[in-house]
C-alpha cells in the first residue's frame, strides 16, 4: 500500500500532518489527520488559584487570548458565585466585539479570503495577503493594517494588554471606562461598520459576481451534512457573548438546546492513540467515525455554523445580509426557519456576516451611558467550588470547565477549544478532498494541495489552541512513499 | 542577493503571541521588511528545516527564538538555529525561562496524560485509549513526537546570546531591539538581557508607595484595589518589585497585579527568591517581643497562607529556569 504524508508545516517544525493511504488501485483507502502538539493545561491549571486563570489560559493562544480570558472569567462568576454588576457585563462584551472584529478581519484579508479573492487557480505564490493587496488596492491594504491597529488599541484599553490581557475578575471587569474613552471607541466601533459593509462589497464583486467562485462554493467537494452548533439569545439571535448553547440538525430542526453548564451531558470527547487533539461528538447520538449525516454525532461550531443554529441576527444591518445569504444559497423555509447552509466554503461569507455584527453590537454598547459606570465589580461572597464558562470564539464554541476546593484551588479543570469541535468535520473535509483529486495513484498535485488547504482555512483552524501553528499560514509538502517508507516523489507547494 | 541581513524567527513550545507581537508593530513591519530577509519563520513563511540546514553555518544574523523546550523536535530545532545564527536570541518568557508552559514542571507526564485522555469531564474513554508514538492502523503506522517529562529553557540546551523577556514581549521593545542592531550601535554584552530595563517594574509603575507595611495578603478576587496606591502596599501580591521592568506596567495601570511576565531584574538570579525577601520585609507580624519562636513561625505561616500557590506565583513564567526546578520525581 502507499501512502502520502501530507505534512503541513515540515516534520520537525509539525504542528498538523496529514496521512493518505492508498488503495491496490490507487485509490484513496483511508485519510488520517494527526496533530503532534500537546502542552497540558488541564493538568499543569490544576494546584493553580481559581483567579488566576484569566491570565493561565490566555497563554494557550496567543492569536484568540481574548476568548479564552473571557470563558475563563465567565467560569469564575460561577466557581465564585457571584453575578457580574450590568456595566461590567457590557464592557466584557464591548471588548470582546473588538476583539471579533481584527480577528475576522484577519482571517479574511490575510489567511482565508486569498483563496478567493484571488482564485484557487492563482499562483500559489500570488495567494497571500499582498497578492490581495495588489488584486484591491494598496489602499485597501493600510485600511487592513488600520483596522487592526485602533482594534487592537482597544483591546490594550480595556484588557490591560494588546496581547494576553488581565482586566477580567470574577464578578467583573478591573478597569472603568473613562468619558473620553468611550467617546474614542465609538468613533472607532463606526469606522468598523464602514469597513465591514466594504469588505462584503468585495466579497459581492470578486467572489458572488464570478460565476466560477460561486460553482467552486456550491460544489459538492466541500458539502457536508453535519449538525450545526452556535450559541442563542433568548429569541433564537446569534450571540457571541452569551446565552445557550443550540445545536440544529442537519435539516435544521432544532435539536438540542441547553445552558453551556450541562455541556458534558451533551457532547462527549474521543481519543485516538494517533493524535493528541480529542475528537468531540454529540453524545445523545454517538460516534459514528468520520461520516456527516443525521445519524453521526460529528458537529460543526463555526461562522457558517453559527448563522445555521440562529433563527435571525440581532443587528439591523447584519440582519440583512443573513437573508441575502440565505436567499443567495437557495436555502429553503421550514417550520418558520430557513434551512441550514452545509457548503463549506460559504463559512468565508458566513464569517463577513458575523464581522458586521460584532461591528454593529460594538458601535451599540459603546453608545450606552451605562459602558462609564464606576460599578465595574461585586465581590465574590463565597466559593460555590464550580464553574463552566462559555462563548464563542471566532473558530467555534469554547467552553472552560472548573473545579476546586474550598479554598478556590483548583482541583479539575477540563477545556473543550473551538477548533477541537471541528477536528472531525475537518478530517472528513480533507478526506473528501484527497478522495476528488487522487485517482488511480493519479495524485493531481496542485489541485490536492491547494483543495486540501482550502479545507483547512474554510474551518480558520487555530492550531494555536489545539497545537500552537498560526491558522492559514499553512506551506504544505506531500511525499508519496511506499509500503515500506522509501519516498517515490516529493512536491512541496509555497505558502 | 539581498544585503539586508537575515533574520529569522521560530517557535517552539508556544502559543503564538510571540509572532503577533511583531505583527502588532503595525506600519514598522514594512521598516523590519525594509531592514532584515526573514529567509525563515514557519508561522509566516515557507522555508523548511532541509532548507535551513542547507544554509551554510553562521549566515542567519539573527534568530528570535520563541516557545519553551516541550518536546524532542524542540531541541533539535535548538541546536539547528544555534549552529545557523551568529545570534541566537530567546524572544519571549517560555524560552526565556520557560514561561506558562513550564507550570507542566509541577506535575508528571503520566499525571498529564492521566488527566487528559484518562479523567476529563467529558471524556468517552472506556477503553482508556491514550496517544502514543507509533500506533498500528490497518492501512499501515502512524506517528507522534514524544512528550518530553519536563520543560527546558533554551538556555538549558544551547549557547544563548541575549535574551528578550516577556509574555509576550511588548511590540515597542521589539522594535527598540530591532532599531539597535539596525543602527549599527555597539551591542551590550553577549549574555545581556535586552529590550527590556534594568530596574524593576515599580519604577515605571504610577502608582505611589510609602514603604509601610501590610498585616495580610489579599487574593485578587477578595478585594477591589484602589486607583493610586501601591497594590502590594494594599495587599495584593504584586510582582512588580521582583520583575525586569521594560513593559510600562500596563498591568497595575488596570488594577491588576503584576504577574512577573518579564522576569527577574537586573542582577537577581532567581525571581521568586527576590519576591520572597521583598515579602518578607513588608510583612506586619505586630509584636513580637516576648513571642515565642514557635509563635512567630506561626504567624508568618498564618500570613503567607494567603498566598495558597506560591511555587505558581513566584515562578508563573520561570519554573523551568528556576533555582526551585519543579516537582522532585
Amino acid at each position: 500500500m502507499r501512502r502520502i504524508t501530507i505534512n503541513p508545516i515540515t516534520r520537525l517544525e509539525g504542528h498538523g500532518k496529514i496521512e493518505i493511504f492508498l488503495d491496490e488501485h490507487g485509490n484513496v483507502a483511508n485519510t488520517y489527520f494527526q496533530v503532534p502538539e500537546l502542552r497540558g493545561f488541564e493538568q499543569f491549571c490544576v494546584g493553580r488559584p481559581a483567579e488566576d486563570m484569566p491570565v493561565i489560559t490566555n497563554r494557550i493562544c496567543g492569536v484568540c487570548p481574548e476568548a479564552h480570558h473571557m470563558a475563563s472569567v465567565k467560569a469564575l462568576d460561577q466557581l465564585f458565585g457571584v453575578e457580574p454588576t450590568p456595566a461590567a457585563k457590557k464592557i466584557r462584551e464591548l471588548f470582546y466585539m473588538a476583539f471579533f472584529v481584527t480577528d475576522h478581519i484577519t482571517h479574511f484579508y490575510a489567511l482565508g479570503g486569498p483563496d478567493f479573492i484571488l482564485g484557487p487557480d492563482a499562483p500559489p505564490g500570488a495567494r497571500n495577503l499582498l497578492g490581495v493587496v495588489r488584486k484591491v488596492g494598496i489602499e485597501v491594504g493600510k485600511q487592513v493594517i488600520d483596522c487592526r491597529a485602533r482594534n487592537h488599541h482597544v483591546i490594550q484599553m480595556l484588557g490591560g494588554r494588546g496581547i494576553h490581557p488581565v482586566a477580567g475578575v470574577p464578578g467583573g471587569w478591573s478597569k472603568v471606562v473613562s468619558a473620553a474613552e468611550r467617546a474614542e471607541i465609538e468613533t472607532i466601533a463606526s469606522q468598523n461598520v464602514e469597513f465591514a459593509l466594504f469588505t462584503l462589497k468585495i466579497f459581492d464583486q470578486i467572489v458572488l459576481g464570478n460565476p466560477a467562485y460561486l460553482d467552486l462554493v456550491m460544489s459538492d467537494v466541500y458539502h457536508h451534512r453535519t449538525y450545526s452548533m452556535g450559541t442563542v439569545d433568548e429569541q433564537n439571535r446569534l450571540n457571541f457573548f452569551e446565552g445557550r448553547i443550540r445545536v440544529v440538525d442537519p435539516e435544521g430542526r432544532e435539536f438540542l438546546k441547553y445552558e453551556a453548564a450541562d455541556y458534558a451531558r451533551h457532547i462527549a470527547e474521543r481519543v485516538e492513540p494517533w493524535t493528541y487533539l480529542k475528537f468531540p461528538y454529540l453524545k445523545k447520538i454517538g460516534w459514528k467515525g468520520f461520516v456527516d449525516g443525521p445519524q453521526s454525532g460529528v458537529y460543526t461550531a463555526t461562522p457558517l455554523s453559527r448563522l445555521n443554529a440562529a433563527d435571525r441576527l440581532a443587528t439591523p444591518l447584519a440582519q440583512e445580509q443573513f437573508e441575502r445569504f440565505y436567499q443567495t444559497m437557495g436555502a429553503k423555509t421550514i417550520a418558520g426557519r430557513h434551512q441550514p447552509v452545509h457548503h463549506r466554503l460559504a463559512t468565508h461569507w458566513a464569517r463577513l456576516i458575523e464581522l458586521l455584527y460584532a461591528a454593529e453590537r460594538m458601535q451599540e454598547l459603546a453608545g450606552d451611558p451605562e459602558i462609564t459606570s464606576p460599578e465595574i465589580r461585586n465581590i465574590p461572597q463565597g466559593i460555590v467550588g464550580t464553574g463552566v464558562g462559555s462563548v464563542e470564539a471566532p473558530r467555534g464554541t469554547l467552553t472552560h470547565h472548573y473545579v476546586s476546593d474550598d479554598r478556590a484551588i483548583l482541583t479539575k479543570v477540563n477545556l473543550v477549544v473551538g477548533t477541537t469541535n471541528n477536528h472531525a468535520a475537518i478530517s472528513m473535509s480533507i478526506r473528501k478532498a484527497a478522495e476528488k483529486f487522487v485517482h488511480g495513484f493519479n495524485v493531481v498535485e496542485e489541485g490536492l494541495l491547494n483543495r486540501v488547504e482550502m479545507a483547512f482555512r474554510l474551518y480558520d483552524p487555530c492550531f494555536s489552541c489545539a497545537t500552537h501553528a498560526l491558522p492559514g499560514a499553512m506551506p504544505l509538502i506531500v511525499s508519496v512513499r511506499n509500503h515500506e517508507g522509501k519516498t517515490l516523489k516529493s512536491f512541496r507547494r509555497d505558502g | 542577493m539581498s544585503l539586508r541581513p537575515k533574520l529569522s524567527v521560530y517557535w517552539a513550545s508556544s502559543c503564538g503571541g510571540c509572532e503577533i507581537a511583531i505583527v502588532n508593530l503595525h506600519e514598522k513591519l514594512l521598516n523590519l521588511d525594509e531592514r532584515f530577509e526573514l529567509v525563515f519563520c514557519p508561522c509566516l513563511m515557507d522555508t523548511k528545516k532541509a532548507e535551513v540546514e542547507a544554509m551554510p553555518d553562521a549566515s542567519v544574523a539573527v534568530t528570535l527564538f520563541n516557545g519553551a523546550i516541550r518536546t524532542e523536535e524542540n531541541e533539535e530545532m535548538a541546536h539547528l538555529m544555534r549552529r545557523k545564527s551568529k545570534l541566537l536570541v530567546t524572544y519571549g518568557a517560555c524560552s526565556f525561562q520557560g514561561g506558562i508552559p513550564a507550570l507542566s514542571n509541577f506535575h508528571s507526564r503520566h499525571d498529564h496524560f492521566r488527566t487528559m485522555y484518562g479523567e476529563n469531564a467529558s471524556l468517552a474513554n472506556p477503553a482508556q485509549v491514550s496517544p502514543r508514538t507509533r500506533t498500528e492502523v490497518p492501512e499501515g503506522a502512524l506517528e507522534l513526537p514524544a512528550f518530553y517529562e519536563r520543560v527546558k529553557t533554551l538556555a538549558q540546551c544551547v549557547k544563548v546570546d541575549y535574551f528578550i523577556p516577556g509574555c509576550p514581549p511588548e511590540p515597542h521593545q521589539v522594535w527598540n531591539v530591532m532599531e539597535g542592531i539596525i543602527s549599527g550601535r555597539p551591542l551590550p554584552p553577549l549574555g545581556s538581557v535586552i529590550g527590556a530595563g534594568t530596574s524593576s517594574v515599580c519604577d515605571e509603575c504610577e502608582r505611589t508607595r510609602a514603604t509601610k507595611v501590610v498585616p495580610r495578603f489579599y487574593r485578587t478576587y477578595e478585594v477591589a484595589p484602589g486607583p493610586d496606591k501601591c497594590l502590594l502596599e494594599q495587599g495584593i501580591v504584586c510582582m512588580g518589585i521582583a520583575t525586569r521592568d521594560g513593559c510600562g506596567a500596563p498591568c497595575p495601570k488596570v488594577n491588576m497585579p503584576c504577574t512577573g511576565c518579564y522576569g527577574p531584574p537586573e542582577g537577581v538570579r532567581d525571581q521568586g527568591a527576590k519576591m520572597v525577601a521583598a515579602l518578607g520585609s513588608i510583612l506586619d507580624l505586630g509584636e513580637y517581643k516576648g513571642t515565642t519562636p514557635e509563635e512567630l513561625t506561626a504567624k508568618v505561616e498564618a500570613l503567607l497562607a494567603s498566598i495558597p500557590d506560591q511555587a505558581g506565583t513566584y515562578y508563573k513564567y520561570g519554573a523551568a529556569g528556576s533555582i526551585l526546578g519543579g516537582k522532585t520525581q
